[in-house]
């Protein structure tokens, strides 16, 4: 088993809100993060797929693809955009790096070749915040 | 010989912001700006690095107590821009593009006021890692 990770980055404001709690409650659990104005970040997002290499060409996958896969089908829809306004597969979520990396895995999963398993979702908001999803 | 000294604080804040001329029409600022005008913003994680030079006080050692540097630079930049939409939250853009060049020189002026003037200042920010400026140049 190989592991092969793509790095993508993008650029997005987000707010970290819950609509049906008061201002109150959620300034109390989301602080400044809450913002009614939006703030933003600097995303780096790390894609692992793992597989064997193909015996003709030495791949697990053409990495040009699966930065392709990754460009057409998360950086399109989230760069410099407003997470919580802009982006179909955030709608009526929370927008936490947590269900950006479970939303960002749910929209690469169905593109990839079936020979090729997505390994992990690591996803850094800031140089010192990230998450990482398995899928399970 | 010159006993002068750079001494440099790092600091960060996330900001929300728009790259838009109120001047130009939807479609200019789009064809000029992109993806940078998008209506609803976007953000970045803004790294900013002070540099302070002058020859160490004899008495301290120090060109400038980092500790005061690092509470001037909370008090003027920080706790104005951190999790803040530059165009909406702040007084600093009602009037001057949020580009990285018209920040950085707003966050020198800022700073400028609080250091002593016997002190050179220069502030260089990072946009992303790829994307950054220095005023002055």
């Amino acid at each position: 088993m190989v592991y092969l990770t793509r790095i993508e980055h993008f650029n997005a404001a987000h707010r970290l809100f819950n609509p049906g709690w008061s201002k109150e409650q959620n300034d109390a659990v989301f602080g400044k993060c809450a913002n009614e104005n939006w703030h933003g970040h600097n995303y780096d997002l790390y894609v692992t797929i793992k597989g064997a290499p193909d015996p003709d060409t030495g791949f697990l996958f053409d990495v040009k693809k699966l930065s392709e896969i990754v460009k057409e089908h998360v950086i399109e829809k989230v760069d410099h955009k407003n997470l919580n306004m802009d982006v179909d597969f955030l709608a009526g979520k929370m927008c936490s790096t947590e269900n950006l990396a479970i939303g960002i895995w749910q929209q690469l999963q169905p593109h990839l070749p079936s020979e090729v398993q997505l390994h992990c979702i690591k996803l850094y908001e800031t140089p010192r915040i990230y998450v990482e999803y398995y899928g399970d | 010989m010159s006993k002068k000294i750079a001494v440099f604080r790092k600091e960060h804040f996330n900001a929300a912001h728009r790259i838009f001329n109120p001047s130009w029409d939807d479609k200019k600022n789009a064809a000029v700006f992109g993806k940078c005008s998008n209506p609803n913003y976007h953000g970045h994680n803004y790294e900013l690095i002070v540099k302070v030079v002058g020859e160490p006080d004899p008495e301290t050692g120090y060109v400038i107590d980092m500790k005061v540097l690092s509470v001037i630079t909370r008090e003027e930049v920080l706790e104005k821009f951190d999790h803040k939409n530059l165009n909406l939250d702040t007084t600093h853009f009602s009037d001057l593009i949020p580009t990285a060049e018209n920040i950085v020189t707003v966050i020198y002026e800022l700073l400028r006021k609080r250091i002593d003037p016997k002190l050179e200042l220069q502030v260089r920010l990072y946009e992303t890692e790829r994307n950054f400026v220095e005023y002055p140049a």
